[in-house]
């Protein structure tokens, strides 16, 4: 019994390295936040989590498969100027109308209200899978390496997003925005159940965060089944031999196709939630980079293999945490502002540095040329 | 007909088409100026050279982005070793300049090959934190500001003046162009080059100091981004933020366009060559067509996925 948690202790190492990194890190900072281990906090660091958590997410399962999707960002900021039209909840429904080379087409008018939002959110994640899709059909029927046809899918999707939105604006409903971004208990007080979160029952977990609640059931209901699945284990064993899941049969296409369509998925999700936060669409190029680099250093961080095969999207989400609790130091030890970008580099290079230092025991050279 | 496109070698199609699609721009982007302006600026020499002007900086940060692509890694660290050889060598200033410059970019090469080739950290993750060091680095040195120094005469005289009508940078791209050249396919350097993009352990296996040369790539690399940092520098007569922001994905792009594979070990100089120019042409028709920025992205997008489809085609996985 105790071997065998010896065992998978081994086997995932990085994971649990990850968790073992923020859990002491949350901590700290807990200790030394002047509110902290409180509701307030916790949400605050929930609602600037969420997106990159998602992105991490997202940035995993291509690399699983031993590719790379440097369209998250881009996704991300695309799904956001969508959203940025379709959830500002107007009662009567808002006008849609598309200028386009001098023509002014008029689309309708989008529902307003509680359906509104329900198919506003649902029409952005599917734009969030189709681009995903159209990632995946470009690296698989295309045969284009997967970083350079992301690269180039990543810049259309930035164009969409800017064609949307060539400034910063739009609308998202207020009550969205605060039933997601608060506590369990505004929530319910917001969408009326639970007499209004008054309920008994209800108060012992009215202070978990939403966007915690949305991870954990993302994580639970799409990335868990999915691993599961003959396409998710299919993405494993692309990522650790091609040629050998081929020859046993494994339908590596779809697989490739499905890791790149989730990828879009789950930044879909993170641009959705960035923008009702912001309550705002923006094309904004560099936060687009910065969200995908940052995804990348997640993974990494996470116990994932950028050489694919071995690793977890679960992984993924710590190693996102322990990118933004860092940040989050920064505010509480008063680090001056300037320095900040500094550290950040520093303790990025320190970590992946140290987590290499496994080289210096290889005994076979030969071994390091994998 | 058909069998002198057969006879054309795997890294020679890419160069040719890549050099037809050049002429379909200038062709398309004249008529387009004709029609709506009446007159053909596109094909005047001044025009052709100012382009090549600006096309300097980004083909002297892809030839050294070859380098290390063509041993299947890869530099993020681009955009800020640029930015600080530009900052450091405006406010090191005298003739010192160009030398501390080029030193920032060689310092930053060595760790970034030192992490990579023994601590045999990803490059794609290791030059990142490189580059948010030096980005870190430089935000701290010049308090998030433009730094007030200038470039000094020499910086603006190689960057901006002209000699015999030619700019002076981009006789700068040519002797760099010429250097690459030699080091690809005189030297022994060039051919370890190639063999470590395509197999490392059988390189090593065959004697080569694959660690060594990874090193010495990234220091290119390095130096590369740095001098084109210190000619930017002397073009805009200052350094800036962000300033190497805008050359790391085309450079990337522009050297796969030029037909050099990403996974590394096959590919010609002067594909790398013809893939900057066709990517600073395309860029200043599309803004002498006033085409927005979302309409830009979208095209340039496109282009590199056709051309890619065309001949950047990997082959089939089948055992």
């Amino acid at each position: 019994m105790l071997d065998d948690v010896a065992i998978r202790i081994r086997q995932n190492v990085g994971i649990v390295t990850a968790v073992l990194l923020f859990s002491i890190l949350y901590l700290l900072y807990n200790l030394a936040h002047p509110k902290g281990f409180s509701s307030a906090v916790l949400v605050q660091n929930g609602d600037e989590i969420f997106a990159l958590a998602m992105l991490a997410m997202a940035q995993t399962v291509p690399v699983l498969a031993s590719g790379l999707d440097l369209s998250v960002g881009a996704v991300m900021t695309m799904v956001g100027c969508f959203a940025s039209y379709l959830l500002a909840g107007a009662a009567g429904g808002a006008p849609l109308h598309l200028d386009i080379f001098g023509l002014h087409v008029g689309l309708g008018t989008f529902p307003g209200g509680l359906s509104g939002i329900l198919l506003g959110i649902v029409i952005c994640l599917a734009t969030g899978a189709l681009a995903g899709f159209v990632n995946g059909c470009v690296v698989v029927y295309g045969r284009i390496q997967p970083i350079i046809a992301t690269l180039a899918t990543g810049a259309v999707y930035i164009g969409i997003a800017l064609f949307l939105r060539p400034t910063p604006g739009g609308k998202i409903d207020e009550d969205l925005n605060w039933a997601l971004t608060n506590s369990l208990g505004d929530f319910a007080s917001t969408v009326h159940i639970f007499d209004d979160g008054a309920a008994s029952w209800f108060a012992p977990v009215a202070w978990i965060p939403v966007p915690f609640v949305l991870l954990i059931l993302i994580a639970l209901l799409v990335w868990v089944p999915f691993r599961r699945s003959v396409l998710g284990r299919t993405v494993y064993a692309v990522g650790s031999a091609e040629g050998a899941a081929y020859m046993s049969g494994l339908p590596i296409e779809r697989a490739k196709i499905a890791a790149f369509t989730l990828a879009g998925f789950f930044a879909g999700c993170g641009g959705l939630f960035l923008a009702i936060q912001t309550s705002s669409g923006n094309a904004d190029i560099p936060q687009a980079g910065a969200y995908t680099l940052n995804s990348i250093a997640s993974v990494v961080i996470g116990g994932t293999s950028l050489l694919g095969g071995t690793g977890s999207a679960i992984g993924s989400i710590f190693g996102a945490m322990v990118l933004r609790v860092i940040s989050f130091f920064f505010r509480i030890f008063d680090i001056a502002p300037l320095l900040q970008p500094l550290f950040e580099g520093l303790i990025l290079l320190g970590a992946v540095s140290i987590g290499a230092l496994g080289v210096l025991r290889v005994k076979n050279t030969l071994e390091l040329f994998r | 007909m058909s069998s002198a496109s057969l006879s054309l070698s795997r890294d020679d199609r890419p160069i040719l088409i890549a050099a037809l699609f050049i002429l379909v721009i200038l062709v398309a982007g004249t008529v387009y100026t004709f029609a709506r302006f009446g007159s053909a600026p596109l094909l005047s020499p001044t025009y052709l050279l100012q382009q090549l002007q600006i096309g300097a900086f980004l083909g002297i940060v892809a030839a050294g982005m070859m380098m290390v692509i063509l041993i299947a890694q890869i530099d993020l660290s681009v955009p800020w070793t640029l930015a600080a050889a530009a900052m450091m060598a405006t406010s090191i200033g005298g003739p010192l300049a160009i030398p501390v410059g080029l030193g920032v970019g060689l310092l930053v090469g060595l760790v970034n090959g030192i992490g990579i080739a023994y601590l045999r950290v990803p490059s794609m993750i290791f030059t990142l934190g490189v580059n948010a060091v030096m980005r870190g680095l430089m935000v701290a040195h010049t308090g998030g500001y433009a730094p007030q120094t200038g470039a000094t005469d020499l910086m603006r005289m190689l960057a901006g003046d002209r000699t015999l009508g030619i700019p002076n940078a981009v006789f700068v791209w040519i002797a760099m162009s010429v250097l690459v050249t030699i080091i690809l396919q005189r030297t022994t350097l060039g051919r370890y080059v190639y063999a470590i993009g395509n197999k490392e352990a059988a390189a090593y296996l065959a004697g080569v100091d694959t660690r060594r040369i990874t090193v010495i790539c990234f220091v290119l690399c390095g130096l590369a981004a740095a001098l084109a940092g210190v000619l930017l520098a002397g073009y805009s007569t200052k350094a800036y933020q962000g300033m190497g922001d805008a050359y790391l994905l085309p450079s990337i792009a522009a050297v796969v366009i030029g037909g050099t594979n990403i996974l590394g070990g096959r590919g010609r100089y002067l594909g790398t060559l013809i893939g900057v120019v066709l990517i600073v042409l395309l860029n200043s028709v599309l803004s002498i067509m006033d085409m927005p920025e979302a309409g830009r992205q979208v095209i340039y997008g496109l282009v590199i996925i056709f051309m890619l489809l065309v001949y950047g085609r990997g082959e089939r996985v089948t055992s």
